[in-house]
């Protein structure tokens, strides 16, 4: 794991480099100070040298100098080094998501590769600065401090060795303790709010069935209860600021107490004692700052581990060697094929499946839900791959393709489609970015969108809102077949993307697509009979296999389910309106 | 010295991550408003806490103090126990064990302190929270719905995540500190004047200068601060919708567009962290060696003075005035460092007072429901469940009481509607149904279906008009009682994380399971429940993920059917679900509606022509009305729409 993150410092291996170094500089430069004041004391104040003083005084100033200028590099080059790796971290991500397949998109939630890029990144940022700046700077300045310690006086600065393994057991067996309980109140506190999320998106049905008080009450529970793990887990730590405190004061009452002894005797000097009082503070701060760098590197595990595993994901769709770069017919054909999600489940989505597709053709695609007859179509375009037989295109295996011009000549409309924030113009570009505005109209007339954009004040350059939410369900789904239909694609493929227009506009696209593109095969998922009833052959499919194949006509002579669907639908229980139309 | 660590960097799991978005917006304007909120956040802890922060405060109090005499102490042990003793050959130390002894004691007190103060301040920053949480929850929970609908679920979550966490470090670690620190600025200040007033004159410059460094330096972070969080908000907000949208990516092979467009954002907020951080960090250490510079300065000047003796100033002295020069320094550095979290914790704080702020939905109503019993042809109230209920109607004049059997009868009065008043989206809507009679509400999207249901049980207030519900104007009747007589079946199910069986339950809290099950076999969902893993005792998770739409929608119709009201709304599901499930979904729906008045926003044929009286909706107004007959017959939009569907079929 480490590894692979410390592949993404790259560039900035010097900034990380020099961090620690310039850190050290400012820590060493920080333990010369109080030595220097001992001498400023003994040499000069008592023994009555100004001029001592003085060049103490003026050395000491240079010395605070480059301790300022260190501290400010190693701050600098810090922010330089953490903000890069932060970039080149979501850079590497980014750049690898981009390759996954489908397969190994659904295997990371939105939402997950989200958090991933943003708050995980933000998580590893801060804890990387941490550990340039505070790794270096701590044990070092506990290492100096107890050094000069040692240097003046031995005997006496035993003590602090002492002192700081006490402290630092005591400090490990706090923070131990309280880790373990912290896990746990964040956990219930997750749950909490994953329940006041819960109430927020059903705020309806708690007002309708007058459940306020009820929720209420559920809430007031979780929440003193969180509240008490809170209280439990956080007076552990607690502990840290008194025990810190009645270390320090033991020291300096010891010190004091042996030290005076000392000076009494003429085995040491005032000034001497005044700074290894000071580095008591140093010494013991020091590792109070290295417990906190210690949790935090800790917190920011979980993060680190999930950045990984975006890194290291493998995509498993690649390119073939010697790509095909044409395809020269909207033909389909499926060769024995037996398909499935997870490469070592038994279980298989799709099989059996034997088709051909002549090119120009309309096929209608209909099946209940579950019946596999969007993974069917995602097989075309290569989204995913069979585990057994073949898919042809064009009369050539689909893994022979490239895949860009496979995806290019195969435009599939998304059931879960999305429109980008932008113009209407730059969304319909993505299918062809050197489209003349001319030929985007004419795509948005074929798709009945054109009606409808003539009519926004802005027509062609009205802006979508993120994820198209202001247009409606059946203008989203004519903008998208648009934006497909752009490709000027050899195969089209309409995965119920015709749902939310209503029943006559449906009808009139598939006019104009009969019309203005005879020539490209056109794959045409559907729940409602009325949309399929018209192509060439209509597909019916049951539980991952082929139930039935042929026209409106036959199948309703043979398909036992293809009737009682069409019954279903004509008869009492069909729909009634026209289920988002304008 | 001042041992004072920053409390619990355990709980910063969360301060990571603080750096969101959504700051941004208020970054600008709240700085100003900081001192308000911080006001009356103090308000608000001391509520609850008064006595709890009195004694926090003493605490401080005493352990700064104990510190201080520490400190003077040096004083003392340097000029009464060490130099005059020094060349002595036979030195008493007596008298300076009796003295170690007496500052250990002292000490000793301000451990305690430290601890007592500590302990408190987790109780009274935790309560604080609890209590805040609670409020905002239970205040959420009295919001009209509109407040839903206009505000975005992510930032309403936000408040309960986001910025009472950000509260929660400001609360606890932040507050105690700048507590700490200005009684320690103040005693160290008077401690040192006694000591060497032109000594503390040195400290207090040098101390200027530091502070006009941090907020020059404060200022300039704070710039490239507030970029940063906007490059960030660009950059998470362009991440989300790339995320969303990767396989739409994948299909138009959009890879390299969209990583270069990712990459020209991420190098943009590269720059702004880059510089955002460089001036918080070089911060520190500037201050920490402005404060080495001050020791340095009053080591010099306060050794010629200790050398000469001017004004008394002894060894002793010194070496006590050098160690308050370092506490004097230190807290300055530490609330130079807290002040961005402040500045964040008061945003966060802005927002959640907001939300308190926010007008909770009124209720007017004193008719309410009650169960009776009938006696010589009149109703008498009763506590006890009798299945059969009552309007009870208080006058208001003469204080009379009269019992209204529930029936069901609702009629729309000339009713105008809108979200807002200046935009109205439902005009003279005139209606009635009768008990037990089925209306269907027909359009295309956008004519005003789901708004008129959404009237009758009150989520929404009519403008003008009047809708009465056996009789009496619903305005009338309390809110809680009107929508206990309602069952609704909304078209997203909504469920929660409990067992099968509670979430059927939640129609009727005190249903017993065999009420549910019966409900359950009623709403033709008992089948598929018996098959789930643990039966009706299956846990439901993430909104029923783990169940397939159909399924939801069963489990949202038998909850309505255990709650057994009188009137119905129904919102039918679209085309969603395949042909078979949804047969039997209509079914569930059907067995439901029968002998109960039912609004249905109807999608099926069958609901639709076997209803009483079909209602045809365009842009909010009724442009038609009447049975499923009587509308083919008069040929207009009904038929239209009828018949075009059919020939399309």
């Amino acid at each position: 794991m480490i590894k692979t993150l410390a592949a993404q410092i790259k560039e900035f291996k010097k900034d990380s480099i020099l961090t620690p170094v310039y850190m050290l500089l400012e820590v060493i430069m920080e333990t010369i100070i109080p030595l220097m004041m001992a001498s400023i004391i003994d040499d000069g104040v008592n023994k009555g040298n100004v001029k001592h003083i003085y060049i103490m005084g003026a050395a000491m100033t240079v010395i605070a100098a480059i301790g300022l200028f260190a501290g400010v590099m190693g701050g600098k080059y810090g922010a330089r080094a953490s903000a890069g790796f932060a970039r080149n971290l979501r850079k590497a991500m980014y750049e690898n998501i981009q390759t996954f397949s489908f397969s190994n998109i659904d295997h990371y939630s939105t939402a997950g590769l989200v958090t991933r890029l943003t708050t995980d990144v933000t998580n590893l940022q801060n804890a990387y600065q941490m550990i340039l700046r505070m790794c270096m700077r701590a044990p070092a300045s506990m290492i100096c401090a107890m050094t000069m310690a040692f240097f003046i006086n031995a005997r006496l600065a035993s003590i602090y060795l002492i002192a700081v393994i006490i402290l630092g057991v005591l400090l490990a067996i706090i923070m131990l303790n309280a880790h373990k309980y912290f896990n746990q109140v964040f956990r219930r506190y997750d749950d909490l709010n994953a329940g006041v999320q819960e109430n927020v998106s059903a705020i309806r049905v708690v007002k309708a069935y007058v459940r306020e008080d009820y929720e209420k009450n559920i809430f007031a529970k979780a929440s003193t209860n969180v509240y008490k793990m809170f209280v439990k887990a956080e007076s552990i730590i607690t502990f840290n600021a008194p025990l810190m405190q009645l270390t320090v004061y033991s020291c300096i009452l010891i010190i004091s107490w042996l030290g005076a002894k000392s000076i009494v005797a003429g085995n040491l000097e005032t000034g001497e004692l005044m700074s290894l009082l000071t580095y008591c503070m140093n010494i013991l701060m020091s590792l109070m700052m290295l417990s906190f760098v210690f949790v935090m590197i800790t917190m920011s595990m979980a993060s680190a581990e999930r950045i990984t595993e975006v890194l290291n994901e493998v995509p498993d769709i690649k390119n073939s060697e010697n790509p095909v770069t044409e395809v020269k017919d909207g033909g389909i054909v499926f060769e024995d094929v037996e398909f499935s999600y997870n490469k070592n489940s038994e279980e298989t989505v799709l099989k059996n499946i034997n088709i051909n597709i002549k090119s120009g053709e309309t096929i209608g695609i209909i099946g209940g839900t579950g019946s596999a007859k969007t993974s069917l179509v995602n097989l075309i375009s290569r989204l995913y791959d069979v585990q057994k037989g073949r898919v042809l295109v064009g009369g050539i295996d689909v893994k022979e393709y490239d895949l860009e011009t496979l995806r290019n000549s195969v435009s599939v409309v998304l059931q879960k489609n999305v429109l980008f924030s932008g113009t209407i113009l730059e969304n319909l570009r993505w299918g062809n970015k050197d489209a003349s505005k001319e030929e985007c109209k004419e795509a948005c007339v074929l798709a009945c969108a054109d009606e409808f954009i003539e009519r926004f004040p802005q027509k062609y350059d009205t802006h979508i809102e993120q994820g198209g939410t202001n247009v409606s369900g059946g203008q989203k789904q004519r903008l998208c077949i648009a934006r497909a239909l752009l490709k000027k694609p050899k195969v089209l493929i309409l995965d119920d993307s015709t749902s939310a227009v209503d029943t006559a506009t449906d009808a009139k696209i598939k006019e104009a697509f009969a019309k203005s593109i005879p020539g490209t095969t056109k794959l045409i998922i559907a729940q409602r009979i009325s949309s399929v009833q018209n192509a060439d052959r209509i597909l019916v499919m049951d539980d991952g296999m082929i139930n039935g194949f042929g026209t409106h006509e036959e199948l309703l002579k043979t398909n036992e389910i293809y009737r009682d669907v069409y019954e279903s639908q004509t008869g009492s229980s069909g729909d009634f309106d026209q289920n988002g139309g304008e | 010295m001042n041992p004072r660590p920053e409390a619990a960097a355990i709980l910063t799991r969360t301060e990571v991550s603080k750096v969101k978005d959504r700051n941004v917006r208020f970054q600008g304007k709240k700085t100003k408003d900081s001192g308000k909120i911080f006001k009356r956040l103090m308000k608000y802890i001391l509520k609850n806490y008064k006595w709890h922060i009195a004694i926090v405060v003493i605490c401080i109090f005493i352990s700064v103090l104990a510190n201080v005499q520490g400190t003077l102490f040096l004083k003392t042990l340097v000029d009464v126990y060490i130099l005059p003793l020094i060349g002595s050959d036979n030195p008493d130390y007596g008298n300076l064990l009796a003295a170690i002894l007496k500052v250990a004691a002292f000490y000793g007190i301000g451990v305690l302190a430290t601890y007592t103060y500590n302990r408190i301040m987790v109780n009274v920053s935790q309560g604080t929270l609890k209590n805040l949480r609670t409020d905002m929850f239970v205040h959420m929970e009295s919001l009209p719905i509109k407040y839903f609908d206009t505000h975005a679920h992510g930032d309403i979550m936000s408040t309960y995540t986001n910025d009472i966490d950000t509260l929660r470090q400001m609360v606890s670690q932040s507050m105690p500190q700048l507590l700490s620190s200005v009684i320690t600025v103040v005693s160290v200040f008077v401690s040192m004047l006694r000591l060497n007033i032109p000594l503390t004159f040195v400290t207090l410059f040098m101390v200027a200068v530091m502070l006009s460094v941090t907020k020059k330096l404060a200022g300039l972070s704070g710039k490239y601060f507030i970029a940063q969080q906007k490059d960030l908000g660009m950059l998470n907000g362009y991440i989300e919708e790339m995320m969303d949208g990767q396989k739409v990516v994948k299909v138009f092979c959009h890879e390299e567009e969209s990583i270069e467009k990712f990459d020209s954002l991420n190098d943009k907020l590269f720059e702004s962290a880059d510089a955002a951080n460089r001036f918080a960090n070089i911060l520190m250490p500037i201050n920490a060696q402005l404060g080495n510079i001050s020791y340095v300065l009053c080591t010099m000047v306060g050794g010629v003075l200790a050398l000469n003796t001017v004004g008394g100033f002894t060894l002793g002295g010194l070496a006590s005035f050098l160690t308050f020069n370092k506490s004097f320094n230190m807290p300055i550095n530490q609330v130079s460092q807290q002040l961005n979290s402040i500045v964040m914790a008061m945003a966060g704080a802005a927002r959640i007072f907001n939300l308190l702020d926010e007008t909770p939905e009124t209720d007017e109503g004193y008719v309410s429901l009650v169960n009776v019993y009938e006696e010589n042809g009149t109703f008498k109230e009763t506590e006890e469940y009798t299945g059969k209920w009552a309007w009870k109607h208080v006058h208001k004049a003469d204080g009379t009481v009269d019992y209204k059997e529930l029936k069901g009868d609702v009629v729309f009065d000339d009713v105008d509607f809108g979200y807002n008043d200046d935009k109205i989206v439902l005009h003279n809507i005139k209606l009635y149904a009768k008990p037990g009679q089925k209306i269907a509400f027909v359009g295309s999207t956008g004519a005003g279906k789901t708004t008129i249901t959404n009237l009758i049980n009150r989520f929404y207030d009519i403008q003008d008009g009047k809708i009465r519900y056996d009789g009496i104007n619903i305005n009338k009747i309390k809110k809680a009682d009107l929508r206990h007589s309602l069952g609704i079946v909304l078209q997203d199910t909504h469920l929660f994380t409990n067992t099968v069986m509670e979430n059927i339950r939640y129609g009727k809290l005190d249903a017993t399971d065999d009420e549910v099950i019966a409900a359950a076999k009623l709403a033709n969902a008992h089948g598929f429940i018996k098959h789930l893993p643990n039966g009706y005792d299956t846990m439901l998770t993430g909104d029923g993920a783990n169940l397939s739409q159909g399924q939801r929608q069963l489990l949202a119709i038998a909850r309505a059917a255990v709650a057994n009201p009188p009137v119905l709304i129904l919102d039918e599901a679209t085309s969603s679900i395949d042909t078979r499930t949804e047969k039997i979904v209509q079914d569930g729906m059907d067995k439901l509606m029968a002998g109960r008045t039912t609004f249905v926003i109807a999608h099926r044929l069958s609901t639709v022509r076997n209803s009483d009286c079909i209602v045809v909706l365009e842009q909010g107004r009724i442009i038609e009305k009447g049975t499923h007959e009587e509308l083919i017959e008069c040929k207009g939009k009904y038929y239209q729409l009828y018949t075009g569907n059919v020939q399309n079929s």
